[in-house]
């Protein structure tokens, strides 16, 4: 039993370490806004993997709720007066209740069809985020009122490092756990065999349901901090190419690795800072990058690392 | 009446070009399983090329034989040296693959021309023609007899030829294919040379209506995917019915309802499709083995 709980609790020790270690090693303020990206994408990330590689369902459109969440705490405190904090969680709430509605019909399609089923949310969500210019600004977005907590306006680097920090070890424990709880093994099941699962007595529709829902929520917070750290958000964040790179962090780090997502999200995030560098040449090496990696460790980075290890070990 | 009869003719030629993209999707799913999110990037180098070949003082028709001869070259390493190394990758992981050879391509176009919006000069003019009240621009009558040949042409090349042939048999069973001889990797090959040709080909036919520029080419890999879904993947005739479709959807709600909207309406009504028919229009459902 002891020996369960430690493996079980030491990614997240070794994360929650990370987090704090890491500023010691910043030089910068900027190392910190850079960080605080990382947690904030790791965080869309979790989720997203929770659904591709627990459950083996796409979403090629999960970049919508990151929409939903990161425009609610614009609207919410400017058009209704709520605090930051509260249209937050009123976003995730009704991320939550868009996914239950969207859900049902959309995840009984397989594979592609599922791809592509999602992939038109995601770009109805942009649409309508660019279009009803009145309450969203449009094309050209709006300004996102700062996090007050408190009376204590939330606006430093280094403050929305460890609340993003904070809020991702925090996701990234309720994964594990949901990961290990009946639901996470029926999940499981479902990747595996969809009919096999229902034979056993699983409620599959139900199952997938909840999971994505979840994931919802956790892109949906995502999205509120995103716009928050910002304070600016333009319908980009529900647009095709970020669902795309969100799909490319749970993939370069590895569908099924809750770690991974924080190693996808690392790379993606850093890498287009490093490469702005080479100024012009950013895009094609990002994409000859993104290749490179799927060809050669094509499991994603984390699993394929951990195989590696294994074999030396041997 | 005049007016539907516009909105049908603007339908039918953005339809033809998303049926172009769509068949390039559906060829290459057919010999590999591969969904190739490259596949909007052919459409733009057909088009860009053709713009600065043209610039540089190239004849029109020369300038876009180039242009598809160089794209298929694309098209093939794109399979030798990104695809063909990945074998035996899950399906997510090679679609990571195309969709990081979209970026890298996407960004190569944008070092090699530039960030600008290019267009073409139509073969037969600008001047629209007078049809029953409907103005229709000539470059679109070159689209739809233009994807009209290809599909015709195409269809003839899989159903009468050998090499056609082949092609069916290692989209049916690959392995059982190997077995009979056929060599099914030059096929995936051959399936990738000519998704690139089609897509150049779309590229270049719609240059002279829609534009293009170095990332015009998601939006189209978008809609033509979106268009192979609609009529089933691993369909042809899904895909030529998916375009048009698609296209025809965009035209009408542009029309009577909100150009805004128009694409908000194509896939509201995908999303409907497949919630009630959810392997596409002419798809066949799949049996899960246990």
């Amino acid at each position: 039993m002891r020996t369960l709980l430690d493996t079980r609790l030491l990614p997240a020790i070794a994360v929650a370490a990370i987090v704090i270690v890491l500023p010691w090693f910043f030089p910068s303020a900027f190392y910190y806004r850079i960080g605080a990206l990382v947690f904030i994408f790791a965080l869309a990330v979790v989720g997203l993997n929770l659904l591709m590689g627990f459950a083996g369902q796409v979403s090629l459109g999960h970049a919508g709720f990151l929409g939903i969440g990161a425009y609610s705490v614009a609207i919410g405190p400017v058009y209704f007066g709520m605090p930051s904090w509260l249209s937050l969680f009123a976003g995730a709430v009704l991320s939550g209740l868009v996914a239950f509605l969207v859900g049902r019909p959309i995840l009984r399609l397989k594979g592609h069809y599922l791809a592509v089923a999602t992939l038109g949310f995601g770009l109805l969500v942009a649409i309508v985020l660019s279009n009803e210019a009145g309450w969203t600004g449009g094309p050209d977005g709006m300004s996102v009122p700062k996090l007050t907590l408190f009376s204590w306006s939330v606006r430093s680097a280094d403050a929305w490092y460890w609340i993003a920090g904070t809020t991702f070890v925090g996701g990234f424990i309720l994964a594990l756990n949901l990961m290990q709880s009946p639901t996470g093994r029926s999940l499981q099941a479902i990747h595996d065999s969809e009919i096999a699962s229902l034979v056993l007595g699983i409620d599959v529709a139900s199952k997938k349901l909840t999971i994505f829902i979840i994931s919802a929520m956790y892109a949906s917070v995502a999205g509120s901090y995103l716009a928050l750290f910002n304070g600016h958000v333009t319908p980009d964040v529900a647009g095709f190419l970020r669902s795309i790179e969100l799909v490319a962090m749970v993939v370069l780090g590895g569908m099924g690795s809750i770690v991974g997502s924080l190693v996808g999200a690392i790379v993606l995030v850093v890498l287009p800072q490093v490469l702005t560098v080479f100024h012009e040449y950013e895009q094609a090496l990002l994409g000859l990058i993104v290749m490179v990696f799927m060809i050669f460790l094509r499991r994603g980075i984390v699993p394929s690392l951990a195989a590696i290890l294994q074999g030396w070990r041997k | 009446m005049a007016e539907l009869l516009q909105f049908v003719f603007s339908g039918l030629t953005v339809g033809a070009i998303y049926a172009l993209v769509a068949l390039g999707f559906t060829l290459i799913y057919k010999a590999s399983d591969i969904i190739n999110f490259a596949q909007g990037e052919f459409v733009m180098l057909g088009g860009m090329m053709t713009v600065f070949g043209a610039q540089a003082g190239l004849p029109l028709p020369v300038a876009a034989l180039l242009a598809v001869i160089l794209t298929t070259a694309v098209g093939l390493a794109l399979h030798r040296f990104a695809v063909a190394p990945a074998r035996g990758a899950t399906p997510v992981a090679l679609i990571m693959i195309t969709i990081g050879a979209s970026i890298f391509l996407r960004g190569v176009a944008q070092i090699v021309f530039d960030k600008r919006f290019h267009s073409l000069p139509s073969l037969f003019g600008g001047d629209p023609i007078k049809f029953g009240g409907a103005a229709i621009l000539p470059q679109s009558l070159v689209v739809l007899a233009s994807a009209t040949i290809i599909v015709v042409v195409l269809w003839l090349f899989i159903d009468r030829t050998m090499l056609g042939k082949a092609v069916i048999a290692t989209a049916a069973n690959r392995l059982a294919a190997r077995l009979i001889g056929v060599d099914t990797r030059s096929i995936v090959d051959f399936s990738f040379a000519v998704s690139a040709a089609i897509g150049a080909i779309a590229g270049i036919l719609i240059t002279p209506i829609a534009l293009t520029s170095y990332d015009a080419g998601t939006l189209l890999a978008l809609k033509g995917f979106a268009a192979a879904m609609l009529g089933g993947i691993g369909s042809a005739p899904g895909a030529v019915v998916g375009g048009l479709l698609i296209g025809m959807i965009e035209a009408m709600s542009a029309g009577y309802f909100s150009s805004n909207y128009k694409d908000a309406v194509a896939f509201l009504i995908i999303l409907v499709v497949l919630i009630f028919i959810p392997q596409g229009l002419f798809g066949r459902a799949k049996v899960e083995r246990v």
